[in-house]
């Protein structure tokens, strides 16, 4: 039996295992509207804009390690995705999004609501279709759906014009998808293997510096097995934060510009380097000239080109972070290194996270200390992108993988609620707390009614300080205090507006209602935000400028 | 800076090409020439770069070639290991005293006269980039009114090889 274009996308989606998806509908994309209308088998969820789609759907895959879907109409529809996209590639979250094109035989005539999306997306997404064959499209879903969750996942566009929506084609059903191009490698070879064996059984003081990598290939287990068999300090980036137990005492916390002294430490004087799914970024080489200077490095990831990108590997591993990771752990030496974690631990003591807490202010670093008591590791942290999220990633303490949600590559403000609301949906028993600024907040803060119509029961903490905290801080430190348009001015009243959302808001000024209102909070069953004003020009420390390398670190 | 020839094999399907410059035109890479043309498989193209360039960046691009879901292969030819030709249409101005110069600089680079007026001569002439250029050099002289390179198509030495 012949079916329609829109009826094929949704048969698939759920053929597929996809009972999820987040949009928003418009003209271009009435006809897949229609055919999830009353299907029971996938759950839509409406946001309040595009953008807000495409983070919760970000948000979700995050959480559950399934590959979120998001669908929006043509032209502003689809441009509303482009940030979500980009943010989604920089940090290869499995995501697929299905966008509305107008009618074949309008395309390029500037028609109402065009955009060509296909070719706005290309830089910046794994893959991307324009299916101008309704026969086409059945294959295409599936593609989509495979090319974004295997190798080094990422986002797929799927642009679909409205009359192939509404022509009709033969299911197939049970397409096996072949790329003969396409075929991510992920057995490490063994060689590479068996070199990197003898190189951590001889290494006085190897470092396994962990990214997100870890994360998205479910391979934390694997990476404690090996750190703890063969005593090997581990450094984290903002990616990985919860891949490895914070309490661990082999955990050395975040690496890099805002991470700890004694991870930076334990970086500059290891003799090798253990990269796993991490990429060395900017953000935690600094200069990469210095980084590591002492240490050879093996250097493990499915995507080749990362590769001797940044710093040149002694040993490469192309290959699964959780598959060459096991293998390592089983072959490796157990060992003690008792000089090595001696030094470590002697860092630890000595160059812990601290800030000053005067009494009078509320200091944010003291509420997220708060949280992390409060919560034990066992929430769900999704953060915004700013001050908040690096004072986040330093102070909160994790237990669970997946359980910090943040935007590394692109750094985007806006992110972190809509991704709470995707985290949630996905985890509708576990608790989710939303980390945000003003700044941040304010970018998304219309997903509010989203939250509140579907009753989600997020924890908004809100360090409200009134300014572009991370660019006040640089201004502060590096243009000499000029601080240009970094001053929100008079905060909304936050309360006000969660009311207006038909939220719980509730306003705290002094630092000895801090613990009160968060454990309201954590017991309180629906969404509730915390406006916390705190601080104004408290900065994140430690600090290596950019570029910079532990040497430059200011405290 | 060394030259490169790359050889790539894609899936011959819309859009290949903008993906391939796009990665170029990201890092700011400056293409000197790219030819496609479908090989002796109707879904698959060979798409031929040559670029200028240090070793770092085209190890980059290489490898970032390879991640793109459409390409199937990506081989450095090495420009010294490759036989490449490029096909060029040269019209040059001429008048009755320099016509027979013209034919002469013709026949040493075994170009076609391929069209002929009083006062133009259109050459085509196949070679590497150093004929080519060599070519063009010559007939500068005459004054070129027009001109136009199919870029470099090549392939392996299969007799060094195999």
């Amino acid at each position: 039996m012949k079916k329609k274009g829109a009826e094929i996308i949704v048969e698939t989606l759920i053929d597929k295992g996809i009972d999820t998806v987040f949009g928003y509908p418009g003209g271009a994309n009435i006809p897949i509207y229609d055919a999830i209308y009353g299907r029971s088998e996938i759950r839509h969820i409406l946001t309040r804009h595009e953008q807000g789609a495409i983070h919760a759907a970000d948000g979700y895959a995050r959480a559950t390690g399934k590959i979120g879907v998001v669908f929006a109409t043509s032209g502003p529809g689809a441009t509303n995705l482009v940030t979500g996209l980009a943010n989604a590639y920089m940090d290869s979250v499995p995501l697929v999004a299905i966008t509305g094109q107008v009618p074949t035989h309008m395309i390029g005539n500037d028609s109402f609501q065009e955009a060509d999306i296909y070719g706005i997306t290309v830089p910046i997404t794994k893959y991307n279709y324009l299916v101008k064959d309704v026969n086409k499209l059945e294959e295409v879903i599936n593609e989509a759906l495979y090319i974004a969750s295997t190798g080094r996942p990422g986002p797929v566009l799927i642009d679909i014009p409205k009359d192939i929506q509404e022509s009709t084609a033969k299911m197939k059903k049970n397409i096996t998808v072949r790329l003969p191009s396409y075929k991510p490698n992920i057995k490490g070879n063994p060689i590479q293997i068996n070199a990197a064996v003898k190189a951590i059984d001889n290494a006085e003081s190897p470092l396994l510096y962990a990214g997100g990598g870890v994360v998205a290939s479910g391979a934390c287990k694997e990476l404690f097995k090996l750190a703890k068999k063969a005593s090997i300090p581990v450094a984290l980036t903002l990616m990985s934060m919860s891949a490895f137990p914070t309490e661990d005492k082999l955990c050395l916390g975040m690496a890099g510009m805002h991470g700890t002294k004694y991870a930076n430490l334990a970086i500059r004087d290891c003799d090798l380097l253990i990269a796993v799914g991490a990429r060395f970024d900017d953000r935690v080489t600094g200069n990469p000239n210095n980084f590591a200077k002492n240490a050879s490095i093996i250097h493990i990831d499915i995507d080749p080109a990362e590769i001797g990108k940044i710093k040149k590997a002694f040993i490469p591993i192309v290959g699964d972070a959780k598959s060459v990771l096991s293998e390592l752990a089983d072959k490796v030496k157990v060992q003690k290194r008792r000089k090595w974690i001696n030094k470590i631990m002697n860092f630890k003591k000595e160059f812990p996270l601290s800030y000053e807490n005067s009494g009078k202010k509320i200091k944010p670093q003291k509420v997220i200390e708060t949280l992390s008591e409060l919560t034990k590791g066992d929430a769900i942290y999704v953060t915004d992108v700013g001050q908040h999220q690096m004072w986040s990633a330093q102070y909160l303490k994790f237990k669970h993988t997946r359980s910090f949600i943040s935007s590394g590559g692109l750094g985007t403000m806006g992110f972190g609620f809509p991704a709470a609301i995707g985290a949630q949906i996905g985890n509708p028993k576990k608790t989710v707390v939303n980390i945000t600024g003003d700044g941040s907040f304010q970018m998304t803060i219309q997903e509010l009614a989203t939250a509140s119509n579907y009753k989600l029961p997020i924890k908004i903490i809100l360090l409200n300080n009134g300014f572009l905290g991370m660019v006040r801080q640089w201004q502060q430190l590096f243009f000499d205090e000029r601080y240009s348009f970094t001053d929100l001015g008079e905060s909304p009243d936050f309360v006000k507006i969660a009311e207006g959302y038909g939220v719980k808001g509730m306003k705290i000024e002094k630092p000895s209602e801090v613990e009160r209102a968060i454990k309201s909070a954590l017991k309180y069953k629906g969404l509730i935000l915390l406006d916390f004003r705190v601080e104004r020009e408290e900065n994140v420390t430690p600090m290596i400028p950019p570029g910079g390398s532990i040497e430059t670190m200011m405290e | 800076m060394a030259k490169h020839t790359l050889s790539i094999l894609v899936r011959n399907h819309p859009g290949v090409l903008s993906h391939i410059a796009g990665l170029f035109a990201r890092r700011a890479y400056n293409i000197e020439s790219i030819a496609a043309g479908v090989t002796d498989k109707p879904d698959v193209t060979r798409i031929t770069i040559v670029v200028k360039g240090d070793e770092y960046i085209l190890e980059q691009v290489t490898k970032q070639l390879r991640k793109l879901i459409d390409v199937i292969k990506v081989v450095d030819l090495g420009y010294a290991d490759s036989i490449s030709r490029e096909l060029a249409l040269i019209t040059v101005k001429s008048s009755k005293e320099t016509r027979s110069q013209i034919i002469e600089i013709s026949n040493v680079f075994n170009a076609t006269i391929v069209d002929l007026t009083e006062k133009l001569i259109t050459l085509q002439v196949v070679g590497n980039d150093r004929q080519i250029k060599g070519i063009i050099k010559l007939l500068s002289f005459f004054g070129i009114e027009e001109m136009v390179r199919t870029g470099v198509i090549a392939l392996p030495y299969r007799s060094t090889r195999d």
